[in-house]
């Protein structure tokens, strides 16, 4: 367990020692408090627009965080022959790759919480209130980060940064409309079509499992099977995408 | 036949690789097959490409051989045998955002060391090593002589019984190849096993107990150095003195004048035994007899080209 902290710790240092991390948490600040500016300017419901751009920033933000240190997580190692190092000492693959999510899930996490906690600060000295189901809101966004996390170091522990970003990007960019399969769905005739498209919907990650921000937004009713529904399925995700991350990493020759 | 002084032995480790495109296989290791022994410094020489590094990563669990075993005091190597492997790679790069004493610390995590021993050895380690005041600064400003040192600190952070150090002395200037050799004397001194690789062969006639020289992925000799040096006498050289010139042709043929003396080079014992008695009975006086030995390096060519 020592190990896997320790390696997990010096990820969270590499990535907040990397001058790319404040540039993306300063945008995220601007952005999200810059929402204050663009709600002045906008027809409708002020503190509406304000936490819907709020939120839109911190989330587009975290995520490009998360994306653009993941990709890079496994194969700089490589790469740098860093990885030599590590692995040559009483460190197992798995404890490697661990360590390595962990560490960005802690480098996610504390960003994540500086984001929001500022912007809810913000919104409760701007309209008086005090948004407690936002917390729901960056809760599972921060379960969506760290699938988000287990998909770019699958991508990293095997290919380059550039396909990893590709990949990780492009399964985000469908897990965020994969709901749309639902809609389509009457209208696939054949049952291999069928049989093909449902095992695509279900093996990739449902990332609208997790956006709440439209009922947050509006103040609908969120239902407690539904947000844990979505939080047990975010577990067995992120665990199924870190099997199949150790199980190609442990046949890696180096 | 593998004794218990035997820290290390490979036997006919074979590994391949495929090539990109045709998915070839391209074997780079045929066979190494070699002993280190409990506490000696153990040499593995080789040109350039010839399995070095890759025989290493075997070693330490990077690459998994196709054929062979390795084993470390009798048992195949696993995690808990890296906890007593100290490891040097060939140029060495470290997480450049850390300093000296956090990567230090990171090392010491690794091996499960207690943190106020792991403080108490980095600054041990760290003067023994020449660095003895960068501990706070970043290794991104370190230079290639200093991120070696710092390795070889890493190394030996973890207390191991077997050091393994592939190519220790590059981007060593002569005072620190000198010193990083003294340290590593005095680290066998101390009961530990050394083995490391290199091209260089000063560096291996200086220091090394025995040697295994690797050609073409295979080892293609191994024994101690003083043995594979005794065993390659090529000839034997006496200087004489006290022959008067006349007699030479007759007493020492073919011996050449040196200074004041002679100089009679002979192949072998049998012909130094047959000279001998005819320059003492003739007078002379013997200044010296010196068994001319090939070196290292013409061992290491006659191998290569073999």
């Amino acid at each position: 367990m020592r190990r896997i902290i320790a390696i997990a710790l010096n990820t969270y240092r590499e990535a907040v020692r990397n001058r790319i991390f404040y540039l993306l948490v300063g945008f995220g600040f601007f952005f999200a408090l810059s929402s204050r500016f663009i709600s002045m300017v906008t027809v409708g419901d002020q503190a509406r627009v304000l936490k819907d751009v709020g939120l839109g920033a911190i989330h587009f933000f975290s995520i490009t965080l998360v994306i653009f240190t993941g990709i890079n997580l496994i194969y700089q190692e490589i790469e740098r022959r860093t990885l030599f190092n590590i692995l040559s000492k009483p460190v197992s693959r798995s404890e490697f790759i661990l360590g390595k999510f962990f560490g960005l899930a802690l480098t996610a996490g504390l960003s994540l919480l500086a984001m929001a906690g500022v912007f809810l600060l913000f919104l409760t000295i701007t309209t008086g209130r005090v948004e407690t189901p936002l917390l729901l809101s960056f809760l599972l966004l921060y379960e969506e980060l760290l699938i988000i996390t287990a998909l770019a170091l699958l991508f990293s522990s095997f290919t380059t940064p550039i396909l990893s970003f590709l990949f990780t990007v492009s399964l985000t960019l469908i897990g965020r409309v994969l709901w749309t399969y639902n809609e389509f769905r009457p209208l696939l005739r054949t049952p291999l079509v069928r049989g093909l498209c449902r095992a695509i919907y279900l093996l990739l990650p449902n990332l609208d499992k997790f956006n709440i921000q439209d009922a947050v937004v509006v103040g609908r009713p969120l239902s407690t099977p539904t947000v844990l529904l979505a939080m047990g399925y975010g577990a067995v995700y992120i665990i199924a995408l870190l099997t199949l991350t150790l199980f190609l990493f442990r046949r890696r020759q180096f | 036949m593998w004794g218990d002084r035997d820290v290390l032995t490979l036997r006919n480790v074979c590994k391949s690789f495929r090539s990109d495109f045709l998915r070839r296989q391209i074997p780079v290791l045929k066979g190494i097959t070699m002993t280190v022994g409990r506490g000696e410094i153990y040499g593995f020489l080789g040109v350039n490409g010839a399995g070095k590094t890759t025989t290493i990563k075997c070693i330490l669990g990077l690459l998994t051989p196709d054929r062979g075993s390795i084993e470390m005091e009798g048992r195949p190597l696993d995690r808990q045998s890296r906890q007593r492997i100290g490891f040097l790679p060939e140029n060495p790069y470290f997480y450049d955002y850390l300093s000296a004493r956090e990567y230090l610390a990171l090392v010491g995590a690794l091996f499960s060391l207690p943190s106020r021993e792991t403080a108490c050895r980095t600054g041990e380690l760290l003067a023994q090593v020449g660095l003895p005041e960068v501990g706070s600064l970043k290794l991104r400003k370190f230079s290639k002589g200093m991120t070696q040192r710092l390795g070889l600190a890493a190394a030996l952070l973890g207390d191991p019984d077997l050091l393994i150090l592939d190519e220790p002395f590059s981007g060593l200037d002569p005072i620190g190849r000198k010193e990083i050799r003294d340290l590593l004397l005095a680290c066998r001194e101390r009961g530990k096993t050394i083995f490391f690789s290199s091209h260089i062969l000063q560096d291996m006639e200086l220091m090394v107990d025995r040697i295994g020289i690797v050609h073409g992925g295979q080892t293609t000799r191994e024994g101690k150095l003083a043995d594979l040096i005794s065993h390659s006498v090529q000839a034997i050289q006496i200087v004489f003195t006290g022959i008067p010139p006349d007699r030479i042709a007759e007493v020492a043929p073919g011996a050449l004048e040196r200074d004041e003396a002679r100089e009679l080079t002979v192949d072998d014992e049998a012909q130094l035994a047959e000279v001998l008695p005819r320059i003492m009975a003739a007078g002379g006086q013997i200044r010296s007899i010196t068994p001319l030995k090939r070196t290292l390096e013409e061992i290491f060519l006659r191998e290569v080209k073999a």
